[in-house]
């Protein structure tokens, strides 16, 4: 061996290092590389595959984007006029995909409050549950909101409902985990503090953990606010009510009433960047104080 | 001056703060209360009960977990039918029937379990109800004719056409032309094995032993091909096509979610302040991820379905353009919130641009960037699901179709299990991929 030949006083071969180095080198980039390689022929065939299991083709199609939304604009740009009008007629239902996604966003949170804290490593009322209640909020959202909404809407009816109490069990599940997490780093003095002074269990959680966390859990549901307008507008073009039950009958109608898909359409595109926008704003102010 | 000031207008003070704080604590619930009375009132919560169809539910209930077994004899011809849900492809054939069902020259005896026996006779019926008697139905020359224990239950159900039993164990029917009994067994029937697979009348153990060391079923292929093979194409489940379906909504999500990180990375490069010099271009950009996140997915799907026609490529792209101005969002910001220091060094040794964003840019915010991406591909397999509902592919439209039937409520709790399985699947994967890459090991 080479290196038993040189004394252990003299200075460390730096040729050794540098070979090891480049050696470890060479070997990510190698490992990169094939990674890179199956990552590329995974995109490729995977999309290979979804297009031969298409309808259409993708270069077919790619003409026909612009076709569909020119023409669409094009009926709609002769009748402008009437925009204002279609603009009050779909209003409520506006109001009523709003007034979906605010109740559930509310119903949801309360929900996703409770379980949160009951599944929070240290605040759970029944520490030996936690497990049962994350995997409850893990199970709420794995189930798509879509499969609640058809199936309610088998039982109960047309209408808000159905959307209401899906995607309230959706948001119980998503802001719960995100609630806890916010939980798991409050302060646990104020906590002790009260339990100290005989404080039942839900005494200390709304006065030792709640005004610490709120701040963090209000920006929580407000982002979540922004997601379910979408869902709430998506479940009503599949399932029945709200603004988006109106664009499908609107569609359906098809050449003729395009007029009606871009009101309807503006109508939404508006509310949400309003309501982006709006959410923006606040959580920036509810985070930086 | 003390270091406590008690003067009169300090405790004033907190005396008024006190006061709006306890007004804030009971007012924000006040208001939401009254938020959703007004909701209650607008989503004709009261009309609902009168809506609600429970029968349908408690249908829905029981056909997740229950399967129904028809009985059923012509009685012109005499032939005798078994099926599971009234299915061709679930008809038992005549010499294999389930084990509770005697045959005995014109006479068949069906045994519906906890002493409820269902016989049908030449030119009748018997029903032997536990508890109650017998009821004995025979033809006449005037219809139907019923002798049973008086008076008569609410459960059953009589004319001169048509008698019908409804017990626990079951539901009997008689008309002229047959009778019918169903009965109603926990289960998903036929799950593995449908009747026409040699599999379907062993029990586990025989299974496993002949997966094992048995005699071939089918000459030409091992047992446990020909047992694969039987499960994949199970006419009752379609097994293959279910698969498939999932397989081709996780691949919308993967397809969609990737293809969006990777046209999202140069774009948000570009829209990054501290990345792109010339504003106008980083302004462009911006607005126009705004615009793509503001005209929101379901629109996207629409339109892409017009032009592409239904199926799984569709799906992908409408993922991978509403993701777009997500990550494009993301990235940018991500760029923006980078350490200079470590450009400032790869700057020193000489490196041009692209050498400073590769070894300088890049590897600090490759880790937040994965995160997210993996974070969209857990959200996506769900939301794929539903814009398979809109542009029919996946198990979106298999589930959207099956709940408009309205019946195979078994194959739509199947459904559920498989995405909810594969909903957490990905949300596992996802979350060790994070660890793994980002937390190194």
């Amino acid at each position: 061996m080479p290196d038993s030949a040189i004394p252990a006083t003299s200075r460390p071969d730096m040729a050794a290092t540098s070979h090891a180095y480049f050696e470890l080198l060479r070997r990510r980039r190698l490992y990169g590389g094939i990674l890179l390689i199956l990552f590329v022929a995974l995109m490729v065939s995977g999309f290979r595959l979804a297009e031969s299991r298409n309808a259409g083709g993708f270069i077919d199609g790619l003409p026909m984007l612009l076709a569909f939304p020119a023409e669409v604009v094009a009926e709609a740009w002769e009748k402008r006029a009437a925009l204002p009008g279609i603009f009050i007629e779909h209003f409520p239902s506006l109001i009523e995909t709003l007034n979906i996604a605010a109740v559930s966003t509310l119903l949801g949170g309360i929900a996703a409050m409770i379980l949160a804290l009951l599944s929070t490593r240290g605040l759970a009322r029944w520490p030996r549950l936690t497990g049962l209640f994350r995997r409850l909020m893990d199970m709420f959202r794995a189930i798509p909101e879509i499969v609640i909404a058809l199936l309610l809407i088998y039982i109960l009816g047309g209408g808000p409902v159905p959307a209401v109490i899906a995607i309230s069990l959706h948001t119980a599940g998503a802001l719960g985990k995100l609630f806890s997490e916010a939980a798991e780093n409050a302060d646990r003095k104020p906590v002790e503090g009260l339990s100290s002074v005989g404080a039942t269990w839900s005494q200390q959680m709304w006065l030792g953990v709640i005004p610490q966390v709120a701040p963090n859990w209000l920006s929580y549901a407000l982002l979540r606010f922004e997601i379910n307008v979408r869902a709430s507008a998506i479940l009503g073009f599949v399932g029945e009510g709200g603004i988006g039950y109106d664009l499908k009958i609107a569609m359906q109608w098809g050449m003729g009433r395009y007029d009606q898909v871009v009101g309807i359409f503006l109508l939404l595109f508006m509310a949400i960047v309003l309501i982006d926008r709006l959410s923006d704003h606040l959580r920036n102010r509810l985070v930086k104080g | 001056m003390s270091a406590i000031d008690l003067s009169p207008a300090l405790s004033d003070a907190v005396a008024t703060r006190f006061a709006r704080r306890r007004l804030l604590s009971l007012g924000i619930p006040a208001l939401v209360l009254a938020y959703l009375v007004y909701a209650a009132i607008s989503f004709d919560l009261a009309g609902l009960a009168g809506r609600a169809r429970m029968d349908n539910a408690s249908v829905l209930l029981s056909d997740f977990w229950l399967h129904k077994t028809h009985v059923t004899r012509q009685n012109r011809t005499g032939a005798l039918s078994v099926a599971i849900d009234g299915e061709a492809k679930g008809t038992y054939p005549a010499d294999r029937l389930p084990d509770w069902i005697a045959r005995d020259g014109q006479t068949t005896t069906i045994d519906l379990g906890d002493g409820h026996l269902v016989t049908y006779l030449p030119g009748g019926a018997r029903y032997d109800v536990p508890d109650y008697g017998v009821i004995d139905i025979r033809e006449g020359a005037d219809g139907v004719q019923l002798t049973a224990p008086q008076p008569l239950p609410d459960w059953i159900n009589a004319s001169d056409t048509r008698v019908s039993v409804t017990t626990d164990a079951g539901r009997f029917a008689y008309t002229r032309a047959k009778a019918e009994t169903f009965r109603y067994q926990p289960g998903w029937a036929l799950f593995f094995f449908a009747l026409d697979s040699p599999f379907h009348y062993m029990s586990w153990p025989q299974i496993a032993a002949s997966a094992l060391w048995g005699d071939r079923v089918d000459p030409s292929m091992p047992n446990i091909v020909a047992m694969a093979q039987d499960f994949w194409n199970n006419p009752m489940w379609r097994h293959g096509d279910v698969i498939w379906a999932m397989f081709e909504t996780v691949l919308m999500a993967f397809l969609g979610t990737f293809g969006a990180a990777l046209i999202a990375l140069p774009l948000g490069f570009m829209a990054a302040r501290n990345m792109m010099p010339f504003g106008p271009l980083r302004f462009a950009l911006r607005r126009v991820f705004d615009f793509i996140r503001g005209v929101d997915g379901l629109i996207w799907t629409i339109v892409l379905a017009r032009a592409f026609g239904p199926g799984p490529m569709t799906g992908s792209l409408a993922i991978m353009l509403t993701d777009t101005g997500s990550f494009g969002k993301m990235f940018s910001e991500a760029f923006e919130n980078i350490d200079e220091k470590q450009v400032e060094g790869i700057r020193s040794t000489g490196a041009n641009g692209l050498q400073r964003a590769r070894f300088g840019v890049l590897p600090q915010v490759m880790p937040v960037l994965l995160s997210q991406v993996l974070y969209f591909l857990e959200s996506n397999t769900r939301g794929a699901t539903v814009i398979g509902a809109i542009v029919g592919g996946g198990i979106g439209l298999l589930l959207t179709q099956a709940i408009q039937t309205q019946k195979d409520w078994e194959d739509v709790a199947y459904y559920m299990v498989l995405i909810v399985l594969t909903v957490m699947a990905m949300d596992s994967l996802s979350g060790w991929l994070r660890r793994k890459l980002i937390m190194g090991e």
